[in-house]
């Protein structure tokens, strides 16, 4: 259960861009963003510079990593509620009723805080190699996150791999394809086909969820700016322009995801 | 789960932390739950508001308020909530009294459950917006004329046949906002409103028994978003009553 991903400017494109009116509200936007550069303090910038663009690859590493894991969770977890006996099938559907049922927020406070405080009274894991591992925050940030995914983007494969047409599956189960060979050349290609425009939002709603990271103590690019909040007591420069940041990034994941949808040639029917 | 996991404190029983009375941490888990419903409520109706207004702006109003809107959705939906939660929390209260202190009163106190609900309503407002100007856009343009045809006057057309004829369209996006609302409230805990979430945390960290309280603190939420499923269902059925086929079609 996820915002619709209703991210066509579809009236912004159709339409022409040089009305008087659109010329009108250009001028008053570049005129504000000309008052916001000249009338408010952006002197930090200088000394936050190498902070904000470490805090900019946190976000994008964070976010690339736990798409890509997450994604490769929730195929399994898509095709199982779809095909799988029913062993397989409710806990999926239990996982990802619990992932969408609950705030992200509280996920992420379970994993840190939960085995945060649960690891250091083992020996063996205090002894071993992963102990500087999970003393630190990413991890969790990363393993929280991968689950979010999964668990939304789960529910997105259910209903791509049910909405594959039969007639596909049989076609390719009659030229003597094995169960194998039909699921990697038909069903998974048609069902990520299907889902990319939903995986396109949900990839834009994970962007937006990165910076709850923030909260246990990974410096990403929103820890970023309210640090500079902290330090230089400036409150609206630093949101604002992390705000732009986000809106960039946004634009860049539904640019990325239209020029790789309009790559996939479609020949159904 | 929290009985077998070995803790350094002498670690009291698991209905003891749930208590509801003062030495237990379940009446706060509770009043932060109640909090967080009233919260997610009426940030709920107010994005209902603005998103009624949006989509009533976005389809039948002039070019300029056309592209506000636009704007105004699509900035929305492209920055995370907690930042815009913030700017809404600090730069509203703040504003506000600026107004206030121009016009000649002292500053006032905006209360903590007022600018959430002001801070995540407007979010909500914008994808509101969207799933009630695509639910307007679903009515059959033959059911409008019809009503014209018998000669309803603008309000009767809409009290009558479009608002009846889009709910279908609208219940299954609305349903997802309400339980987005409602997690979402999960945020303002960053910004330090007693909600579910940061009563659960302020619980987990006096008594460090994270994993019970993070874990009751779910079942809460679980909760209501099962029995909200369960309600949502009904109406939608209710709803699309003397519709045949659109049931079997989701």
């Amino acid at each position: 259960m996820t915002y619709a991903p209703t991210l066509s400017t579809d009236r912004f494109i159709t339409t022409a861009w040089f009305e008087p009116h659109r010329i009108a509200l250009a001028a008053i936007a570049a005129s504000l963003v000309v008052a916001a550069g000249v009338f408010m303090r952006w002197d930090w910038l200088a000394d936050y510079y190498p902070l904000a663009i470490s805090g900019l690859w946190q976000t994008i590493w964070i976010l690339v990593v736990t798409c890509v894991l997450g994604f490769a969770l929730a195929v399994p977890l898509g095709f199982a509620q779809v095909m799988g006996p029913l062993w397989l099938s409710v806990p999926s559907k239990a996982f990802c009723t619990v992932i969408r049922g609950t705030p992200l927020l509280l996920q992420l406070w379970l994993l840190y805080y939960g085995l945060g405080t649960l690891f250091p009274q083992f020996p063996e894991i205090r002894e071993s190699f992963l102990w500087p591992l999970v003393r630190q925050a990413w991890p969790y940030a990363v393993l929280a996150l991968t689950l979010s995914f999964a668990g939304y983007e789960g529910e997105v494969m259910r209903g791509a791999f049910a909405g594959v047409p039969g007639g596909q599956i049989e076609a390719a189960r009659a030229f003597g394809m094995s169960r194998w060979k039909v699921f990697r050349r038909v069903w998974l290609p048609q069902a990520i086909h299907k889902a990319l425009p939903t995986l396109a939002g949900e990839t834009v709603l994970q962007l937006k969820s990165t910076p709850l990271v923030a909260t246990i103590t990974v410096l990403d690019l929103y820890a970023v700016a309210l640090r500079v909040r902290q330090d230089t007591f400036i409150i609206y420069e630093p949101l604002l322009l992390l705000a732009l940041i986000y809106m960039i990034l946004t634009g860049l994941i539904v640019w990325a995801f239209g020029r790789l949808e309009a790559r996939i040639p479609i020949r159904l029917g | 789960m929290t009985a077998y996991i070995p803790l350094p404190l002498s670690q009291p029983g698991l209905f003891d932390l749930l208590a509801l009375s003062p030495p237990g941490w379940g009446g706060n888990l509770l009043r932060g739950f109640v909090r967080s419903i009233e919260i997610g409520g009426g940030a709920f109706a107010l994005g209902l508001v603005v998103g009624a207004a949006g989509a009533g702006g976005k389809l039948y109003g002039g070019r300029v308020t056309r592209d506000l809107l636009n704007i105004y959705t699509t900035l929305i939906r492209a920055v995370p909530e907690l930042v815009l939660i913030l700017l809404i929390y600090f730069a509203g209260t703040d504003l506000i009294n600026r107004l206030m202190e121009a016009a000649g009163y002292g500053p006032i106190d905006i209360s903590g459950p007022v600018a959430g609900v002001i801070a995540l309503g407007f979010v909500q407002g914008a994808y509101a917006t969207e799933v009630l100007r695509g639910a307007v856009l679903a009515v059959p343009q033959g059911q409008i004329e019809a009503g014209r045809a018998f000669g309803m006057s603008s309000i009767m057309l809409t009290r009558r046949i479009t608002v009846p004829t889009m709910l279908p369209f609208a219940i299954p996006g609305l349903a997802n906002l309400w339980l987005v609302a409602a997690k979402n409230t999960a945020l303002l805990a960053v910004v330090g409103f007693g909600e579910l979430t940061l009563e659960t945390r302020q619980a987990a960290g006096a008594t460090k028994a994270y994993f019970t309280f993070f874990m009751a603190a779910g079942v809460l939420y679980l909760t209501l978003s099962v029995v909200s499923n369960f309600l949502i269902s009904r109406i939608e059925n209710r709803a699309r009553r003397g519709q045949p086929g659109m049931t079997e079609r989701r």
